[in-house]
């Protein structure tokens, strides 16, 4: 008999096309999954109960690798085979693993790209393949309490990653099969668990201190997209740091060595851990120390004493939140509401030093440890269409750059993929030849350097610009993308007033995996891209000089250069021509450097000139 | 003519209409769909229509449609787990034959 679950209303779905939609936290030290079940999101638990899953994978030779408790059990035992903290290091190179070589005990070995992988009994893994594996264990557990397979599934990121750092969790996201909808960033997924997104605007301040990061964001809600104004933190502050101060504590009490035997230490810290949760419910704990002769130490941690050991760890975030409000141009008075993520938020001090950070009581209702997940899958539910449209949320981004193309065929991009809309950005550019009275803009998409690897667009024209020289005509070019991705371009020359402009979508006819391939390629044609765009730049500056002079001679030529001075200039002009369509940057810009030696006099002569002819005819009196 | 809900099953549906923050109550219906001609719908109810029937069970009103009730008539729902898996299930009296997991059914 199957089991239902209540759907919005006029939502239900034919039997057996159920949208089983999930969030996904991918965590540094815990992963969780979560889904909305007649209309309640919560986290999803194991066979015996567990919701948070250890990012823990242990790989043994011959076997299938484990995951979670079990792996992380055998960590101590089997450090080399037993993979923790994998996030940091998704996406990183063999280089930036190298530096943060100190903090991770494992062997690593260069792949393809420079991509590390890293030596297990079971063979070279990468980052991403650690990933998948914990993926691939929340999959199993999500498919088993939702009964049936996935459609579509959101994981979140920390909002300070990078693209590469991004495009690796979603490679570990396809690599274990799921149906990857969207990354969301960790803050934002908080924000939504508190439906802050049903609010009509907002800043609001995400203080996320987990087990050994800790991290703070303020996001700006505008029409329903949630921008990440600024990000700070530390990626070595968290509840393990207290669980050291408070072990050390409790070893000094007792008289005993804190570097004595690593067993006893590794008991410590677990008690330590035990009685800090103690400590959030309760207003003094009951500890132990064994000694190594076997004697007994009895104590009591009270709540005074406990603040004392860890308020020096919890001071140490009070300088990243103010960072990160300076960073986002706002005082405390500015945010609306705080968010609190992170296991360690639980501790009473934590939540006080918060408040007094930000003058304002943080939220608290849902349990700290779950609220990205549980964001995650409400932004799951909606995006896989189990919501009534009107509570689409907006949080998008736009997948490639917009630009216009420029002289020598060249991309200018306006709006920087990524961007989240709506988005406007204006540019201004300026005419390219004496009395140029029309400009033609070709509107491209993509992240190459040249319009022939680009998509086009739209093309349009502005007419109606007033004849000047050139360089001296002002046309702003705006690029307007709306809530709905639909693009707008409009060009106005800014002495005249003339307008054009032109609407376009965007996203339109590009699957994902076209938008992937131009991506790929940006990436892979980065160099000969960089360096087809010196070239173009210098052919482009050369043909301007070469308009220019030849405009000129034509012009004064003849009153103001004797006839050995022009035929100089016209010999190194003809150079110039002669190296403009090769392929050596370097000689393009020698053939303008030469060129602009040689017609130095002659500028000079033209501007005294000009000025003569300015002034004659007026007395001296006048200029006074 | 009657539907009944287990007392379960009510404090399921009353958890999840707090959660939502609005709401008169669940609707069952049955719709033509499905592998085996008929399916369930389990909806939240944000108005009731005036040939809506309102049965109350344990304080939570389950409302029926006339015509979805003649296929409904002694259905009992309930709320139970099976493995990881948790949720609604009718035992309705009048199916004559189910697909092989019981989302659709025949009358």
């Amino acid at each position: 008999m199957a089991l239902l679950q209540i759907s919005e209303p006029g939502q239900s779905t034919a039997p057996h096309l159920h949208r089983l939609a999930v969030g996904i936290d991918l965590g540094t030290t815990n992963s969780l999954v979560a889904s909305v079940r007649s209309g309640i999101a919560d986290t999803l638990a194991d066979g015996e109960g567990r919701h948070l899953l250890p990012s823990v994978v242990r790989y043994l030779k011959g076997a299938d690798p484990v995951v979670g408790d079990v792996a992380l059990a055998a960590a101590a035992d089997d450090p080399l085979n037993t993979i923790a903290s994998v996030k940091r290091i998704m996406g990183r190179g063999i280089d930036d693993v190298k530096t943060l070589g100190g903090t991770l005990p494992y062997e690593f070995a260069p792949g393809e790209s420079g991509m590390p992988r890293i030596c297990t009994a079971a063979g070279l893994y990468s980052p991403v393949e650690v990933s998948a594996e914990i993926l691939r264990s929340l999959k199993r557990r999500a498919e088993a309490s939702l009964g049936g397979d996935l459609s579509g599934v959101v994981i979140t990121v920390p909002a300070y990653f990078d693209d590469s750092q991004r495009q690796a969790t979603k490679d570990a996201g396809r690599l274990a099969g799921l149906p990857v909808l969207r990354l969301l960033n960790e803050p934002t997924a908080a924000a939504v668990a508190y439906g802050l997104d049903r609010k009509a605007e907002g800043v609001f301040a995400i203080y996320d201190l987990g087990g050994g990061t800790f991290d703070i964001s303020i996001l700006r809600l505008n029409r329903g997209v949630f921008e990440v104004l600024a990000t700070a933190g530390d990626s070595a502050l968290g509840g393990d740091d207290m669980d050291h101060a408070i072990a050390d504590w409790m070893l000094r009490q007792a008289g005993v060595g804190v570097s004595g035997d690593p067993h006893g230490a590794r008991r410590a810290l677990r008690d330590a851990r035990a009685a800090k949760h103690v400590l959030s419910q309760s207003a003094q704990a009951a500890v132990c120390v064994t000694r190594p002769d076997g004697s007994v130490w009895h104590g009591t941690l009270a709540r005074a004493e406990f603040d004392a050991l860890v308020n020096p760890i919890i001071e140490r975030t009070v300088a990243p939140c103010r960072r990160v409000m300076r960073d986002a141009a706002i005082t405390a008075a500015d945010i609306s509401e705080v968010v609190l993520v992170g296991g360690s938020t639980r501790m009473p001090r934590v939540r006080e030093r918060a408040a007094t950070i930000f003058c304002r009581t943080p939220l608290t209702d849902i349990d700290p440890d779950r609220v990205v997940a549980i964001g995650a899958a409400i932004q799951a539910d909606i995006l896989i269409g189990n919501k009534p449209s009107d509570e689409m949320l907006l949080l998008d981004v736009i997948p490639l750059s917009l630009g216009i193309e420029i002289m020598g065929g060249m991309v200018e991009k306006i709006i920087a993929r990524n961007s989240t809309i709506p988005i406007a950005k204006a540019q201004d550019f300026t005419t390219f030849k004496d009395g140029q009275t029309a400009m033609a803009i070709h509107v491209v998409q993509g992240d190459r350097e040249l319009v022939s690897d680009c998509r086009s667009l739209a093309r349009f024209e502005l007419r109606g610009i007033p004849p000047m020289v050139a360089g001296a005509g002002r046309i702003r070019v705006t690029f307007q993308i709306d809530a709905d991705g639909l693009l707008s371009v409009s060009a106005q020359e800014q002495t005249s007033g003339a307008a054009s402009s032109v609407v376009v979508k965007p996203s339109y006819g590009l699957s994902d995996a076209e938008i992937e391939r131009m991506l790929r390629d940006s990436i892979v044609h980065a160099r000969e891209d960089n360096d087809a765009r010196n070239l173009r730049e210098q052919q482009v500056d050369a043909d301007r000089v070469v308009a220019a002079l030849e405009s000129a001679l034509a012009a004064d030529g003849d009153a103001l250069l004797s006839a050995a001075e022009r035929l100089e200039i016209e010999h190194k002009l003809s150079l110039l021509r002669s190296v403009r369509d090769g392929t050596d940057v370097a000689c393009i810009r020698d053939g303008i450097d030469t060129l602009d030696r040689a017609t130095r006099e002659f500028a000079a002569r033209r501007m005294d000139a000009g000025i003569r002819k300015a002034l004659s005819g007026h007395r001296l009196d006048e200029f006074g | 003519m009657s539907i009944t809900m287990t007392e379960r099953a009510a404090e399921h549906v009353r958890k999840s209409l707090v959660h939502r923050g609005k709401g008169e109550g669940l609707r069952l219906g049955v719709r033509t769909s499905g592998c085996s001609g008929k399916a369930y719908v389990l909806e939240f109810a944000d108005s009731i229509q005036p040939d809506d029937q309102v049965f109350e069970h344990h304080g939570v009103k389950v409302i029926v449609d006339q015509k979805s009730l003649a296929f409904l008539d002694g259905t009992e729902l309930d709320y139970g787990k099976e493995g990881l898996n948790e949720g609604f299930k009718f035992t309705n009296p009048n199916v004559k034959g189910e697909c092989g997991c019981g989302e659709s059914f025949t009358v």
